[in-house]
Order: structure tokens, then C-alpha cells, then sequence
């Protein structure tokens, strides 16, 4: 971590960093995270085009007092695939890893197709597949339908 | 692993060697689906159909199909007098009634439905259709068809033909012809071409795929001429629907360059894309494809309920 980055977030000693976000993504992000979920006493950190060495300007947040749940990773995987997510306790990077998108997302998004079972009262969660990887192509396994744009239908 | 105990929910469920064995099966149902010789293949055999939308060939063709090999049938054609009338959901519904006969044919008009119902039932359930989604059993019918009039599928040069963006039967039998090495010509207004994701699934299935909006261009080269319907409700605009309708219209004179032995399908029923003048055609090979469904389904629900077809 540089000087620099330093001075921008300040640390946190327990929480969840994502970093990596592609630009102008960290509010997808937090939207993902669920603000609402957030403990009011807990600090959330964002910060908005930031230089990165590896993915030349970035968005990074920091929650503090939260993990992520992998529901809400596979989620991230799908918005912010270039992000990074790191657990820290007490102030320590305790582990750290890129979102990886699973070869199959359950419960994440909602199927666009209106008239897919999933979208009527059944017993059943959404579940696609991944048809293609890069870039990303899911295609549900109900109806079968394809979706590349994730954002507008997350769960 | 053979098709006995097994759902077929879409034609991506069946391997191409398992396409190749219901044809095969579906071969040795002729006799029997045409009356010349009595099945008892299926005695003591329960077959529940349960559609949840009106069908009228499909449900018959299934039912016909169980009667020729001395099994039965049991129906549910009415879903208002059903129980999700009542609120029931189809999950429950078919976890109860799927433990009645010995398989589940289903038809409903929400895609994915018969993906729920197969996870709902323990015992095997069929796709006849599921909204605007997958009819594998209407794909197995177009290749008996091709191949009954062919001796192959290798080596065709099949023009799928009108509505290539939301005609997923068209999708489904694309697929399925791509585990054949089929050349496939499409030809299609731009708005509704075949979407790209479509096209490259195609073309990893090993599919040799080109574009032809030329229909008249197409049309010389083609082994099968497959015509699908474009739907009013795709267009915003009357005129425009008028102009693309037209100019995929199939008539005697279209078919007049036509190699001797192409054959015309279509899925039916057909709402003007061809002309009725095709029927007397030599060309013209729909209702035979109409007849092979139910021989088809007698050799599916053969390997599915007994794992056999003789």
C-alpha cells in the first residue's frame, strides 16, 4: 500500500477492502454491498479514480466491521470483475484474493425474461450458468436465456 | 448412458449419439404409428400429460403415440379447472401428480417450467413446449424428417429462414444440426437476424453458419428449406411487418431454381409464409413432418420408459 493511498482511505482494522474496482464502478459496487446492511457505526470508504498501476484508474471502497457474503462476491465478480477483495483484522491484510466468478450463480441476478419461471411464485431461485467467459455471458438454466448486462438485474 | 429414466427438458440435454439412437427408434415406430403393425411395447404404461396451454397436435400426437404401443394416457388440458387455479404452485402440482404414471409430458406457457418441473419429479419429464422456450421433441421431428428424406444429415445445406432472433425452435434445430456438421444458411430480415450469442454457440458446436438475406439466392443451393413464421408482434410498425412478411413469402415460382429434391418445413401451423400452392409440390415435405411426430414420440417415450424401441 503506498503513501499516497494512505492518505486518501484512511486504514481499517476490521472489515473488507475491494479494491481493483474497474473506474467508475465503486457505487455499482456499494449498491451490491447494500448500504442499508451496513452497521451505522461501521465507516465505509470510497474512493473514486484513483491511479492503479495495475489497471491504470480505479474505484476502491472500504467497509469497515463487514465480510462478504460469496452471493455478494459472485455478484461483484459479475459487475467489478477486475476487483480485488482483501479481509483485514486487526489492521492486517488476513487474506487476499480477485473475485472469481463461479461456473455457476445462484440467487444473484434476477432472469431478465419476465415470463421465466423464475420470476413467477415458485419455490426456485435464479441459477445461470456461465456460457461465456470473456466477456462475460450467463445464460439461465431455467429459461436459457443470455444476459451480458448484469447491473440492471441483480437480485 | 441410455435415455431410459431421463428427462428431456432441451435438445442441449441429448448428445448427438443419443439424437442418432431416438432416430433410429423413431425409424422402427413407422409401421406401428401408421397401424400396419400392433405395439404392445408400452403396455402398462401411464403417460400424464399436463398442459397448462391450449395444444392441440402435440397433445394428440403424445397420446396417439402411448395408444399405438398399448400404453395409456391421463390429461390435464384445463388449467383453469386446475388446482393452480387455486394458487398451487406448478412445483407442487407436479411433485403430486408427477407420482401418478410412469412420465410427465408438460407443456406451460412459462419458460423454464419444464426445467422446475423436472427437478419437481421423480420421474421423467418431457418439454412440449414451454412458452416462447425449448421444444426439443419439435426439433427430434424436423431431423426425422431431414433425415428420413435425406438417409443423412451430414453434408446438407439446410436455410433456416424468417425469424432467427426470437424463434427459438429455430435455435434449438440449429444446435442440434451443428452436432452434424450441417452447413447452415441463414437468412433473415436485420431485425431479425440471429443473435450473436446464438451464432457463436454455433459456431463452437462446430457449425459451418453463413448468412444469405438473398431468400432467392438461398433457395438454389438449399437441401432443406426451413421456413419459420414472422410474428405481427415483432414489429412496431404494420408497414414494415407487411414489407419483410412479403418478401419471405415461399411460392411455387421461389422453388422454381430449387435442386430437385429440396424439401420445404415448417413447424406449423403456417399463417401465409407459404402459399398454399406449395402443398401439391414435390417440395413440400410439412406434413409429413406433421405425421413423423407421432413416431417420433413413439420411439422417445419407448427408450424413456423402457429403454428400448424394438
Amino acid at each position: 500500500m503506498t503513501a499516497l493511498r494512505e492518505l486518501k482511505l484512511t486504514p481499517i482494522k476490521n472489515g473488507t477492502v475491494i479494491d481493483h474496482i474497474g473506474n467508475g464502478l465503486a457505487l455499482d459496487v456499494l449498491r451490491i454491498i447494500g448500504i442499508n446492511e451496513i452497521d451505522r457505526s461501521s465507516t465505509v470508504s470510497v474512493a473514486l479514480h484513483v491511479r492503479s498501476q495495475k489497471i491504470g484508474w480505479k474505484d476502491i471502497v472500504k467497509v469497515e466491521n463487514m465480510e462478504l457474503s460469496s452471493r455478494k462476491v459472485n455478484a461483484i465478480a459479475l459487475v467489478a470483475p477486475t476487483a480485488t477483495i482483501s479481509i483485514i483484522r486487526d489492521f492486517h491484510v488476513r487474506e487476499k484474493r480477485p473475485v472469481d466468478l463461479p461456473d455457476r450463480v445462484v440467487g444473484v441476478l434476477l432472469c431478465p425474461n419476465a415470463s421465466c419461471i423464475t420470476n413467477q411464485p415458485e419455490p426456485v431461485e435464479s441459477d445461470f450458468e456461465v456460457a461465456r467467459r470473456k466477456p462475460v455471458v450467463l445464460r439461465c438454466t431455467y429459461c436459457e436465456r443470455l444476459v451480458d448486462d448484469f447491473l440492471h438485474h441483480l437480485a | 448412458m441410455g435415455l431410459k429414466g431421463r428427462d428431456l427438458v432441451s435438445i442441449r440435454d441429448l448428445s448427438r449419439e443419443e439424437v442418432v439412437e431416438v432416430l433410429k427408434a423413431s425409424r422402427r415406430m413407422l409401421p406401428y404409428s401408421e397401424g400396419s403393425k400392433i405395439g404392445h411395447q408400452l403396455e402398462g404404461k401411464v403417460l400424464t400429460l399436463a398442459f397448462f396451454e391450449p395444444s392441440t397436435r402435440t397433445r394428440l400426437s403424445f397420446e396417439t403415440a402411448m395408444a399405438r404401443l398399448g400404453g395409456r394416457s391421463v390429461t390435464i388440458s384445463d388449467p383453469s379447472a386446475s388446482s393452480l387455479r387455486k394458487g398451487e404452485t406448478l412445483y407442487d402440482t407436479i411433485r403430486v401428480i408427477g407420482q401418478y404414471g410412469d412420465a410427465v409430458v408438460l407443456r406451460h406457457p412459462n419458460e423454464g417450467a419444464a426445467r422446475l418441473a423436472a427437478q419437481a419429479s421423480d420421474r421423467p419429464v418431457i418439454n412440449a413446449g414451454d412458452g416462447a422456450g425449448q421444444h426439443p421433441t419439435q426439433t427430434l421431428i424436423d431431423l426425422a424428417t431431414i433425415e428420413e428424406k435425406f438417409g443423412t444429415l451430414q453434408g446438407l445445406n439446410v436455410v433456416l429462414l424468417g425469424d432467427l432472433k426470437y424463434g427459438r425452435t429455430v435455435h434449438s434445430l440449429a444446435r442440434a444440426l451443428a452436432l452434424f456438421g450441417t452447413s447452415l444458411v441463414l437468412t433473415a430480415p436485420p431485425t431479425l437476424a440471429m443473435p450473436e450469442e446464438v451464432r457463436k454457440d454455433l459456431d463452437s458446436a462446430g457449425a459451418k453458419v453463413q448468412e444469405e438475406p438473398e431468400l432467392e439466392r438461398a433457395v438454389k443451393n438449399a437441401d432443406v428449406l426451413y421456413v419459420t413464421r414472422i410474428q405481427r408482434e415483432r414489429f412496431g410498425d404494420e408497414a414494415e411487418f407487411a414489407k419483410v412478411a412479403g418478401s419471405y413469402r415461399v411460392d411455387p415460382a421461389l422453388l422454381e431454381p430449387a435442386k430437385e429434391r429440396m424439401i420445404v418445413l415448417h413447424p406449423l401451423p403456417r399463417t401465409g409464409e407459404i402459399s398454399p400452392s406449395v402443398d401439391a409440390s414435390p417440395h413440400a415435405a410439412y406434413f409429413r413432418q406433421a405425421f413423423l411426430g407421432v413416431p417420433v414420440r413413439m420411439g422417445l417415450l419407448s427408450l424413456i420408459l423402457t429403454g428400448k424401441a424394438a
